[in-house]
């Protein structure tokens, strides 16, 4: 018997947020099927640093982040245990090497403070009695949260879509969509692999590649790619160190559970493309910049690097709304920090699936805000 | 042969039995493998044990082994100090 190419929703991306929502909507019931172009987690999701934090400047975030938090300790066990999501509390360090960074980090913490969120301002000798091997050159101070930590981004996406497809979601993997489908301004499906695939609802989770998805049926979306590096060090004796993030040159840095670091830095000459790449100056760049923080690695060895896109928008901060195009709905454009709002984003996709009050009020990510000039800046992004 | 103990991959010490059961469960590239078991993602990025994987997931989907995507390799081939790659053969500025 051939398979039924229908379903109640068709998402489009299999990242975190593409994922989670099938995760979550085949938890309530509906039957979901979900294409993504390679493997799950292969983008913008897998390739991130995965840094867990709730240090954001606008309550959204703050809020949704709280949420997140609070569904990581016990994620691994509620999707099935099968995969070891690495989950870490070892802290998350914004850093600020001038009197504006700084002021902007006290009233994120001051926001953060109001929604019960536990993150503190530190002094440069506070950071170096509690992490003596980090360099305070500079520092004027720092936000910090202990709750904050990583999360393995592949372990993550994957251990969803196996908890999805337990509760009936059909997962196509290598099952690239050529384009959306509509007629008399509603949707009525994909075409995948040279074959229609209908369902009232489409959800398009696909990142920096949403934009051209969007198109095939009229919508803009503001979302575009920008290359970002990372590399990975070989493990060495876990000390905890926290997530690290220097804000005068963009640097990063963090160790995660099995002992290795990830260095990362932002660098506004690297391609605005979503295509994965190999950049050899960020090598040079990034390690000069880490090792004035943390010295004491100068010996340890960088096993290897990698790359993958951001999707952004104007103003830094996600989409997350029904298009034009009825039955048409969108979760994107997190510019460099979705991955860690994929229980966030999936708890939202069944909600506007059901068309129930939202958890938290995403009014602030309507995608009409960009033609009304009403755009609402992230000011904590990397 | 008794294949639990056999260590394929040495870096993060992946074992044969873990990959069969994952490409069991139909995780069938090198690159899944390799994101839900670390297989090849250390150090050596798979010198090791990369062939031995690419056979096993040849024999199981019954692909010849040429046909099978042997997955990323990524830059640099070797591991390279940290202080060498930002300094050179510098010392750190004092």
């Amino acid at each position: 018997m051939s398979e039924k190419r229908a379903a109640d929703a068709i998402i489009v991306g299999g990242g975190v947020h593409g994922a989670a929502a099938a995760y979550s909507l085949a938890s309530a019931g509906v039957s979901v099927i979900l294409f993504e172009r390679e493997y799950l987690s292969s983008g913008g999701s897998g390739r991130s640093a995965a840094g867990l934090r709730q240090h954001f400047g606008t309550e959204v975030n703050c809020r949704l982040a709280k949420y997140n938090l609070q569904c990581f300790p016990t994620l691994q066990e509620d999707l099935g245990g099968e995969f070891d999501l690495e989950f870490a509390q070892w802290g998350y360090l914004w850093v600020a090497y001038t009197e504006g960074s700084m002021d902007q980090l006290k009233k994120n913490v001051e926001l953060q403070r109001g929604l019960e969120i536990p993150s503190e301002i530190l002094s440069p000798q506070e950071i170096k009695r509690r992490w003596p091997y980090l360099g305070v050159e500079r520092m004027i101070g720092a936000a910090y949260c202990s709750r904050d930590g990583h999360i393995n981004p592949h372990t993550l996406t994957m251990a969803y879509g196996r908890a999805a497809e337990k509760l009936g979601a059909r997962i196509k993997t290598y099952s690239p969509v050529q384009r959306l489908l509509s007629s008399g301004g509603k949707i009525r499906g994909v075409e995948a692999a040279g074959e229609e695939w209908s369902a009232p609802r489409v959800l398009l989770t696909a990142g920096p590649w949403s934009t051209k998805l969007a198109a095939t049926v009229g919508v803009c979306l503001p979302v575009t790619p920008e290359r970002h590096n990372l590399l990975v060090t070989e493990a060495v004796e876990p000390f905890n160190c926290p997530m690290t993030l220097c804000l005068d040159d963009g640097a990063y840095f963090k160790q995660l559970p099995n002992g290795t670091f990830f260095f990362g830095r932002d660098d506004p000459d690297e391609p605005k493309t979503a295509e994965s790449g190999n950049s050899a100056k960020f090598l040079e760049g990034v390690t000069k910049s880490v090792l004035q923080r943390i010295p004491v690695l100068k010996g340890t060895r960088v096993a290897h690097q990698w790359s993958g896109p951001y999707d952004v928008t104007p103003d830094h901060q996600a989409v997350i709304d029904w298009t034009p195009v009825e039955g048409l709905w969108v979760n994107c454009g997190w510019s460099g920090h979705g991955l860690q709002f994929g229980p966030s984003g999936g708890r939202l996709a069944k909600e506007m699936f059901f068309g129930e009050k939202t958890f938290v009020d995403i009014h602030s990510f309507r995608l009409g805000r960009f033609e009304e000039g009403d755009l609402f800046m992230e000011p904590a992004f990397i | 042969m008794d294949t639990d103990d056999v260590v394929v991959c040495r870096c993060e010490e992946v074992t044969l039995d873990e990959i069969r059961a994952w490409i069991g469960r139909g995780y069938c590239h090198f690159d899944e493998l390799k994101r839900i078991l670390r297989v090849g993602m250390g150090p050596c990025q798979g010198r090791g044990c990369r062939d031995i994987v690419l056979r096993e997931l040849s024999r199981a989907t019954g692909e010849p082994l040429e046909a099978i995507d042997p997955g990323t390799v990524r830059p640099p081939v070797k591991p390279i100090k940290i202080g060498l790659l930002a300094y050179g053969g510098e010392d750190a500025p004092k």
